[in-house]
């Protein structure tokens, strides 16, 4: 966004993603307290925690009237919010932000709910890439185990909504799986860091510290936009460079004064 | 019918029976009265109509309020905001009556958004891409006024204020709520002429007298519905009976306490 100063952010920002029941939640407080011991500034933020549209969102789960275009942009509207009002402010001031679920999280599911890719991508085009996204990967059986000896299966994180199966148990299956298809791809895609969750919790703990660990010693956070623009750049001075070679080599006296005109 | 209009910028007409016409216009166009006197005449003509406005969706109503209320929203939440207001109204009440066959009149559309939000700052090409799921319009029309002329029709008019973020106060341009109207909707006005350029809305001079503005809406609505067939189900005339029982609703705000009636 032109209007969002983005210069300065000395903090972290870590984004873990997983899908509902993974245990982001539990592991996120114990990295916080970790963090917090060595003497770290720790802010952790949510999916729909904004004060402005969180409540927002509760109630129209509630009710039937969400349809994807609606559901991405109530998500796209409490990310911005919390973005602009919380991950900001914290990462200028040099905080680590932990953020429980990140952009990626609404590019699955409504990936999954039919929203085209590309479109979602422009949507959340304003974000900032985190400086580590750590995934926490399980399939789809240990999951479901996982969720109904928790806290049990509901509504939404089985993706009633979209008619998958009679029952919770097969629609979480069927839509839990759709999901983690959608991550594994992303995670190709922007290099998160894949951790192995089906293992015991203090192992998949001690594997997310070692992820983080090394990031907090150096790294930048960086807008999508701006970092596709810096990309773009870098790219161009290189052809740049080549051409002005060639052109040097041709005919020395006539060098490149051509400014640069970025889109 | 090709049902999903995921994707794709809204440059390709719709594929359904029905008709969409909107209205855009800065505050004080008058665009509202002209599009209550569109929808008399259509109604008295037996068309079956659908009425949608502009940031007007339960699901986002509250928050909205709230944030205005409290002076929280960023060009960039204020942006989304309406954008969510926006997919809920076409997904529940601009689609289903499209796909039906009614005529939809929309006061206000996505050019409302591409106009306010540049002016505060959000990027063009990102608010364009953000209603890339938004119908095209059968027909869009301006109504092109001067600043004078609609801060004198709200000062002295039916409504005798400016709202906070209608004059734009929430940008610090002026302390002074005239002040700040002016430079705000003069630049919300420049927004315009490039989108009329830009989608190719059809202009009417909004200077000129009510009842001569509307002999020109109602011809050109007149030919653009022109290979527009009504369909006419028998529950329509509940509707227009519903409409002649009251008063046409006084320019601007008064709209919803008609509706709820």
């Amino acid at each position: 966004m032109p209007y969002l100063s983005l210069e300065g952010l000395k903090g972290k920002l870590i984004a873990i993603e997983g899908p509902d029941g993974v245990g982001r939640s539990t592991h996120i407080e114990s990295i916080q307290e970790w963090l917090e011991v060595q003497g770290y500034g720790v802010l952790t933020t949510g999916w729909t925690r904004s004060p402005l549209i969180g409540k927002t969102i509760e109630n129209a789960k509630q009710g039937n009237i969400l349809d994807p275009w609606s559901f991405t942009l109530l998500y796209a509207t409490d990310f911005a919010d919390r973005l602009e009002h919380q991950i900001i402010p914290a990462l200028r001031s040099g905080f680590v932000v932990l953020s429980d679920r990140y952009i990626y999280t609404a590019f699955a599911r409504n990936v999954v709910r039919g929203c085209d890719r590309q479109w979602l991508h422009d949507v959340f085009g304003f974000a900032i890439v985190p400086d580590l996204v750590c995934y926490l990967r399980i399939d789809v059986d240990t999951l479901a185990l996982r969720v109904i000896e928790s806290k049990g299966m509901n509504y939404w994180e089985s993706g009633m909504d979209m008619r998958l199966g009679t029952d919770l148990y097969d629609s979480f299956k069927k839509y839990q799986g759709m999901l983690i298809e959608e991550f594994d791809k992303m995670a190709e895609e922007f290099g998160f860091q894949v951790v192995d969750a089906r293992r015991p919790p203090e192992e998949i703990q001690e594997a997310l510290r070692a992820c983080i660990l090394p990031m907090l010693k150096e790294g930048r956070t960086k807008r999508i936009s701006k970092a596709a623009a810096e990309k773009a750049a870098a790219e161009k001075a290189v052809a740049e460079k080549s051409a002005e070679i060639v052109s040097e080599k041709t005919s020395e006296l006539t060098p490149v004064t051509e400014p640069v005109t970025t889109g | 019918m090709t049902p999903p209009v995921m994707k794709g910028p809204a440059t390709v007409p719709h594929p359904y029976p029905g008709k969409l016409i909107v209205v855009e216009g800065i505050d004080g166009s008058g665009k509202s009265t002209q599009l209550s006197l569109l929808r008399k005449w259509l109604d008295a003509k037996g068309y079956n109509i659908f009425f949608t406005e502009w940031n007007s969706s339960e699901l986002v109503k509250e928050t909205t309020r709230r944030g205005k209320k409290t002076k929280i929203l960023t060009p960039l939440t204020f942006s989304l905001l309406h954008a969510t207001d926006f997919a809920n109204r076409q997904y529940h009440q601009i689609l289903p009556p499209l796909k039906a066959g009614m005529v939809v009149l929309a006061d206000r559309y996505m050019y409302t958004a591409f106009a306010r939000d540049a002016v505060r700052g959000v990027s063009q090409t990102w608010v364009r891409r953000l209603y890339s799921f938004a119908v095209k319009p059968d027909l869009a029309l301006y109504f092109r006024v001067p600043i004078e002329v609609s801060l004198a029709r709200l000062l002295t008019g039916t409504r005798a204020e400016l709202k906070y973020y209608e004059a734009g106060m929430d940008l610090g341009l002026s302390p002074n709520v005239v002040e700040s109207f002016k430079i705000f909707q003069s630049r919300v006005l420049n927004e315009y002429a490039k989108i009329v350029e830009e989608f190719g809305l059809t202009v009417i001079d909004a200077t000129l007298e009510i009842d001569e503005q509307q002999e020109q809406v109602r011809e050109i609505v007149e030919k653009a519905l022109a290979p527009y067939k009504p369909k006419r189900g028998s529950h329509a005339k509940r509707e227009a009976l519903f409409w002649r029982r009251f008063a046409l609703p006084e320019p601007g705000g008064a709209e919803g306490e008609a509706d709820r009636h």
